[in-house]
């Protein structure tokens, strides 16, 4: 599966730039399904830092002091918080190189 | 200078600047009044979403509930901010692809059915009005509480700035004076949270500051004072949360959902140039609302150590000057029930019913007295939640300009959601219900006009919502969330994540998930409230939380009636595809 996308974006990747016109159905379909797949790995990890750390495991994690902090309950009222942002900027930033590779960003 | 006339000084200086960008910035068609023109810069767009998504609720009230609640307050802070990476990941880039004006737009046309846009205006209308009752209502109680003005006065001021810059600027005006709002309140939230921080910790910043240790020499950190103080007054520790995992897993799960479905919230997104802005935008937006929302939980640290050492055993003549101001306007009670004429501040309600209920006349140590009920427990203390933030400054014995500053703060929190629900109300009536199912064929200009009448109506209608407003929206504001949850939001995904569900399956989703949702919060809160506990409740889901629920069997009913029902056609088809990427050299 891994490779076979790999070798049909890499595909993609070269004819999208020679004719647009007849890659269309193949481009979207690799493109949504790579953007399915780091939206769905980041949402992971948004999931692990608040249901999971915040919620979850926050009893446990309550037992490590993390500075001032009993890293639980850091978690939940700070550290969430924190990665949220970087999340959305990753993903930007993703998001971002996924379209240069598929021709839909214009070069600047 | 005295507070009171810094207070005005910064009142009007502040209103000044929201008319002078109002005038600078008219709309002269429906695409500058609905989207702005969708034109709007994704930092400036971050910032007026950060303004429009934090009300008074979030400048005056969570920092509040937080103090009294300690780590169980996180739900707020996670489901308010959470909710964003849902709406930078599932929903905002591709409805900015979609590219239309409203939220009922996209459920119209992704569902082909005049049904389904009825459907998603009648909720866009409905969670709009219980929100913006609140910030009417907060509006006037700033007023009346920094400016000596009668809440009603302070309404019909409030009512005439937003009618002044909604109705001209539409949400070109709203989207400047937003950015201008934004900046307004978090200078006003952080000014007081540093010093404070500085005065109790030496660390200028609170975020750090609220875990750092104690600058009284002791070398015990902040928190685990806290949590000593509040266990030995017999309180529940603060960092220790006392709602079951189940409960607040829900909880948080209906308000990451509910902000992402909120139809003033997604709208903003419409404001931008393209896709790629509209998913950095959202990064924008969550930096500077994390901004507060980061300060928020160590302004209630501080604020819950700075009240217990001011009050706790002290005789009303020593306490501080704040004490009896508060006292006056109601927000604090002291009841000496083991009259020995000091304050015992300790867990649990001080009186029955909980809020005081004052008569004429004072106790034996000058105390306002009061007809409540005694409990009989030792507290003997009531405290609104409200005071922590208005009362920090004073209370950490701030400069006057820092307490004037809270004032105009709390009003730019306010308006500006108020102004953002404004436009979402006036366009679901101007465009969905006029424009797109009652009269067809109504000139721009003439959509235009009915744009602006129906936001001049909804300022009315929110302004008496403020006025008089009706008891049960209190209860109400938070389930705006749920609805919003269990409604909007799985409609919306589905309809951009799978090109299958068809009109019958959204439209049976998003009818149960409302009635679900509405049907639990209603009988839990109004048909049988003394059952409200969680040995009633469903699977220990509170209310608050049900909004999950109701969206799973959403997403669920969609699914199953989808199968069912005929594809949808495939115009609507190809345009799911299209919405899923940018145009070519975007």
């Amino acid at each position: 599966m891994n490779e076979r996308e790999i070798t049909e974006t890499h595909r993609s990747d070269e004819v999208g730039e020679v004719n647009p016109a007849d890659s269309e159905a193949i481009d979207q379909a690799a493109y949504w399904r790579a953007n399915l797949r780091i939206m769905a790995s980041l949402l992971l990890i948004w999931f692990g830092v608040s249901f999971g750390c915040g919620i979850l495991f926050v009893d446990q994690l309550n037992e490590i002091q993390f500075f001032g902090w009993r890293l639980g309950f850091w978690f939940s009222q700070q550290g969430a918080i924190y990665v949220f942002v970087l999340l959305i900027f990753a993903y930007v930033m993703l998001m971002n190189r996924l379209d240069r590779r598929f021709g839909l960003m214009k070069e600047d | 200078m005295s507070a009171t006339l810094l207070t005005y000084g910064f009142v009007a200086l502040t209103f000044g600047i929201y008319i002078a960008i109002a005038l600078w910035s008219r709309s002269d068609s429906t695409n500058e009044f609905y989207v702005a023109g969708g034109g709007v810069h994704p930092i400036a767009n971050g910032a007026a979403t950060a303004a429009d998504w934090m009300s008074a609720a979030s400048f005056l009230s969570m920092a509040g509930i937080i103090a009294f609640e300690g780590a169980d307050g996180a739900r707020y802070l996670m489901g308010w901010t959470g909710g964003y990476v849902l709406l930078a990941f599932l929903l905002a880039p591709y409805l900015r692809r979609f590219g239309k004006f409203t939220v009922p737009d996209f459920v119209g046309d992704r569902y082909y059915s005049q049904t389904a846009r009825l459907v998603a205006v009648l909720c866009v209308i409905f969670i709009s009005f219980t929100y913006i009752a609140g910030q009417m209502r907060g509006v006037g109680i700033v007023f009346s509480r920094f400016l000596e003005v009668q809440i009603e006065t302070g309404v019909v001021i409030g009512m005439g700035i937003v009618f002044f810059y909604a109705v001209l600027g539409g949400m070109k005006g709203i989207t400047y004076t937003q950015v201008a709002q934004y900046c307004v309140l978090i200078f006003a939230y952080l000014v007081p949270a540093i010093y404070v921080s500085i005065l109790l910790t030496g660390v200028p910043l609170p975020m750090l500051g609220f875990g750092a240790t104690l600058a009284d020499g002791s070398g015990v950190h902040l928190l685990d004072k806290l949590d000593g103080l509040t266990t030995q007054l017999g309180m529940a520790a603060f960092t220790e949360g006392r709602k079951s995992t189940v409960d607040m897993f829900f909880i948080v799960a209906a308000l990451m959902a509910g902000t992402a479905g909120l139809p003033h919230v997604i709208v903003r997104f419409f404001t931008v140039p393209d896709m790629r802005a509209a998913r950095v935008s959202a990064g924008y937006a969550l930096v500077f609302i994390a901004l507060l929302y980061t300060t928020a939980p160590a302004v209630a640290a501080f604020s819950r150590i700075n009240l217990i050492q001011a009050v706790e055993n002290a005789s009303y003549a020593d306490l501080p000057d704040w004490f009896g101001k508060w006292e006056d306007s109601g927000l604090l009670s002291w009841v000496d029930k083991n009259q020995d004429g000091r304050l015992q501040y300790r867990g649990g309600a001080a009186m029955n019913p909980a809020k005081p209920v004052f008569v004429e006349g004072r106790g034996a140590s000058g105390e306002r007295l009061v007809s409540n009920e005694l409990t009989s427990n030792d507290n003997e203390l009531y405290i609104d939640r409200d005071i922590i933030v208005l009362a920090s400054p004073e209370i950490a014995q701030l400069p006057n300009w820092v307490v004037a500053l809270m004032a105009a703060g709390g009003l730019a929190a306010a308006l500006s959601t108020a102004a953002g629900l404004l436009l979402v109300i006036s366009s679901a009536i101007s465009h969905d219900l006029i424009k797109n199912t009652l009269a067809k064929n109504v000139t721009e200009r003439q959509e235009l006009n009915y744009a602006r009448l129906s936001a001049a109506v909804a300022i009315f209608i929110a302004g008496l919502f403020g006025i008089y407003p009706p008891g049960f929206v209190a209860e109400v504001v938070a389930f705006a969330f749920g609805l919003a949850a269990a409604s909007f939001f799985p409609a919306i995904v589905l309809g951009i994540f799978s090109k299958r569900v068809s009109k019958e399956g959204a439209i049976a989703g998003m009818l149960t998930g409302i009635v679900f949702t509405a049907g639990y919060i209603i009988y839990f809160k109004f048909i049988d409230p003394s059952a409200n506990t969680s040995e009633f409740w469903w699977w220990g889901i509170s209310p608050e939380g049900i909004g999950t629920l109701g969206m799973l069997l959403n997403f669920a009913v969609s699914l199953s009636v989808t199968r069912l029902t005929h594809a949808p056609p495939a115009d609507v088809q190809a345009m799911v595809l299209m919405i899923r990427q940018p145009e070519k050299g975007d």
